[in-house]
């Protein structure tokens, strides 16, 4: 999809000129020999291919580890900008983790009339086995990612929530060690806030979520991964590293004495907190998918007994559901009795049916989306779309309109990137990542930034051919 | 430490001593090659393929012997199931799954070495390159070795690393020796013929301690001394017996770490019994490839105890 109208850039206005964030950088940048930015851009390369930062790609035949690419200048936010977005952005956490224990308890937002029961009987993510189960601590979402669009000067919206397993992380903080190495001067010269502590942090915000049987001074964290195919798991070796925590397989794990257990060179020992980078389905083949061999069997039962901590907690996915998405503004004003800080993008839901036809009559301005889809798969694009796309989708949408909702065509703000021609503005997005626990709400300056590397592309999926940036967060 | 990670440093580091022998295995027999008649070069690359146990898949695949077809296949042969291609990417698999406990500089020199030489093992390799290719292979190992030396915690996973360095390297040494075995048998008719000391050089060539045998025994090649030195000389490092030594301490410290003496400590306290006081004249009554044969049973024996003991499977 291409923007249309006057787009914002983050670097420079309207005449040419450096906006403030970026002052600084900028008179940096006028300094470097184009040359020794040349090299410095091959160098990136070769250092993330090096360091195995890459994300695996299924094709016809075999796996291929691909790098996504990055471009070595800076997405700056000001410390002002930040304050204001994070503000928001946990007033949003707060209400999500709100709803998701109100819809498997009393359901007081249905009762309320707020939110329609179908939402929930239609949702794919939705997991029965939860109803009336508090997870420890009550969190739901103990990791979240917050993918955010900017517009205008002050106009942030919200694009999409990942309450399920946001991804991505293991890149912001590669991003920024690739910056620190290549460009060591620019760190003395501007201050821009740390995210390197955010694998402690975690470490502290799960472990601060301890089950009911454990009994101990330190709970044990263990990630569980897939295993070394599965396309992030240089992020999940990343994260349990960095944490000092063990990585585990479902082949690793069994139900030993009522505890999930990890098969260790001295035996089995327990495990208090999973961090699971499994889907809900693969996670326990006696409740979900039999077939399933990445989860352990029994899982469920133990959870349910208070004796393992599950992050984040089965059944989250209900969140990400882009029907529910519609409905958030509703969402944070019922859980938090506040007007929402960060708006949502606007949003049409095909299943009302004056909504259908609104987006039926403008489906060439407009960009629809799967209510389950992810990953940027399944949605069409109205403005780059041929007219026999358009009219297939058009069918898809009459059959199932509940399946799908609609929204306009933003004019996402661009960032410049390097090119062997000098700086060209590119599309970006902003997913910053947040963490829950009892003691509160955690969320680390910046994010990653994506970025939609061929011109005039409005897709930053990494996926589909995005690439990402350092961000950074101003020190005042 | 999980037993499955366990497991993956164990073959991550049998896969890199593989690969490394393999490479001076067939540097031995380039050069061998190099000043000999094309029947007795035959008959030097025959020897590789059988030292390495590929007789079947390599015949298969190939009417006869040459340099060229034999180091292609055992390199990168497709019908060779386990080709030094194949061993390298399963060194860096297994290093993947260990991830979080190896250091980010053994990482990165495994995947290095991959990244580097993967592309050249992916084409058909020619007499120009052999050689640089397989220095280029050595030198990955070493490096591997270098950064595991200098960064890796003395703890649990250290000693599985070395378990497998050292299980591999005693099983190719034995084996390098056994297909030579009748070439090394104090016979009256085969001393002093100038075949048998190329062939002799060969095999201290193939476990790099040409040098350092020249230097000990002043340039003297003779078969007694060579299977004194390659089997039981300590001080190499190539050596049956300083491998049993080393892979006894590695042992003896895992049981220490985890207050346990397994199957596997009473296995190299057995081997280290029944080997320990062995002469060379005593190994020569009993027959060389005897005492081969059941050095490599014993061998496999302690393996298979490793990873029952510390649980390397469910």
């Amino acid at each position: 999809m291409h923007a249309r109208g006057s787009t914002f850039d983050e670097m420079f206005d309207g005449e040419g000129n450096t906006r403030p964030a970026y002052a600084e950088y900028c008179r940096w940048y006028d300094e470097q020999p184009p040359e020794l930015m040349r090299r410095k851009n091959r160098e990136a390369d070769d250092t993330f291919r090096r360091t195995g930062i890459t994300f695996n790609v299924y094709g016809e035949n075999e796996a291929e580890e691909r790098l996504i690419p990055f471009d070595m200048v800076p997405r700056i936010i000001t410390a002002a900008e930040w304050r204001r977005l994070s503000r928001g952005i946990e007033q949003r956490v707060r209400a999500l983790n709100s709803f998701l224990y109100d819809l498997y308890h009393r359901q007081e937002i249905v009762r309320a009339g707020r939110l329609p029961e179908r939402l929930l009987r239609n949702n794919d993510a939705w997991l029965g086995n939860m109803v009336g189960f508090t997870p420890p601590g009550g969190i739901y979402t103990h990791i979240v990612g917050i993918d955010l669009v900017r517009t205008g000067p002050d106009e942030f919206y919200v694009l999409e929530d990942n309450a399920r397993t946001p991804s991505g992380v293991s890149y912001m903080l590669e991003n920024r060690e690739t910056m620190m190495g290549m460009f060591p001067d620019l760190f003395s010269r501007i201050a821009v806030e740390s995210v390197s502590n955010y694998p402690r942090r975690l470490a502290r915000s799960l472990a601060a979520c301890a089950p009911p049987a454990f009994s101990g001074t330190k709970p044990t964290v263990a990630v569980l991964t897939p295993g070394i195919y599965n396309s992030a798991y240089f992020e999940h070796a990343f994260l349990a590293d960095q944490m000092g925590a063990e990585l585990v397989e479902g082949s690793d794990l069994r139900v030993v004495d009522g505890r999930v257990q990890m098969r260790t060179t001295r035996g089995y020992q327990p495990i208090d907190v999973l961090y699971r980078r499994v889907d809900d389905e693969f996670l326990d083949p006696l409740t979900f998918n039999p077939e399933s061999l990445l989860g352990v069997p029994g899982i469920m039962d133990v959870y349910r007994a208070g004796g393992i901590t599950i992050a984040n907690a089965p059944g989250t996915g209900v969140a990400d559901d882009k029907a529910i998405y519609s409905f958030m503004p509703e969402i944070v004003e019922f859980y938090t009795g506040e007007r929402p800080l960060l708006p949502n993008v606007q949003t049409w839901r095909c299943a009302d049916r004056e909504s259908l036809k609104y987006v039926l009559d403008h489906l060439p301005e407009l960009v629809v989306k799967e209510v389950h889809g992810s990953g940027g798969y399944g949605m069409l694009i109205g403005p780059t779309a041929s007219k026999r796309e358009i009219a297939a989708f058009r069918q898809k949408l009459e059959a199932r309109p509940e399946n799908y909702i609609a929204q306009p065509t933003l004019a996402l703000s661009t960032c410049p990137i390097y090119t062997a021609k000098g700086l060209s503005p590119r599309h970006v997005d902003l997913r910053p990542f947040v963490l829950v626990s009892p003691e509160g709400i955690d969320i680390t300056p910046g994010g990653l930034t994506r970025v939609a590397l061929k011109k005039g592309s409005l897709v930053v999926n990494s996926s589909q051919g995005g690439g990402t940036k350092d961000t950074w967060v101003l020190k005042d | 430490m999980l037993g499955r990670t366990a497991n993956s440093l164990f073959w991550m580091f049998r896969y890199l001593e593989r690969a490394e022998n393999t490479a001076r295995l067939l540097e031995a027999a380039l050069r061998m090659a190099l000043t000999r008649d094309v029947v007795s070069a035959e008959a030097e690359w025959r020897s590789v393929i059988a030292t390495l146990g590929l007789q079947e898949p390599y015949e298969a695949a190939h009417e006869g012997y040459d340099g060229l077809s034999v180091w292609n296949f055992v390199l990168r042969g497709a019908s060779n199931p386990g080709n030094v291609r194949m061993m390298l990417a399963a060194a860096r698999a297994n290093a993947r799954a260990a991830r979080i406990n190896i250091s980010s500089d053994v990482w990165e020199a495994v995947n290095a070495s991959w990244i580097r030489l993967d592309p050249l093992l992916a084409r058909p390799v020619g007499q120009g390159a052999v050689g640089a290719l397989l220095a280029a292979i050595r030198e990955a190992c070493t490096q591997v070795h270098g950064a595991f030396d200098g960064s890796i915690l003395r703890d649990e996973g250290f000693h599985f690393a070395r378990a497998g360095t050292f299980i591999e390297r005693a099983d190719s040494t034995a084996r390098i020796l056994d297909m030579k075995y009748f070439l090394l048998l104090p016979s009256l008719a085969h001393v002093g013929s100038s075949l048998d000391t190329g062939q002799w050089e060969q095999v201290l060539r193939s476990v790099a301690g040409a040098r350092a045998y020249a230097w000990l025994n002043a340039g003297q090649i003779e078969a007694r001394g060579i299977v004194e030195f390659v089997v039981l000389d300590e001080r190499f490092p190539r050596s049956l017996a300083f491998c049993r030594k080393a892979l006894r301490a590695t042992l003896d410290a895992l049981a220490r770490m985890h207050g346990a003496e397994g199957r596997s400590t009473a296995l190299i306290h057995a081997a280290d019994e029944r080997f320990g006081a062995l002469s060379v004249d005593q190994i020569f009554e009993g027959g060389l490839h005897e005492f081969l044969l059941e050095f490599l049973a014993r061998n496999a024996a302690i393996a298979h105890a490793i990873a029952e003991d510390y649980r390397f499977h469910a």
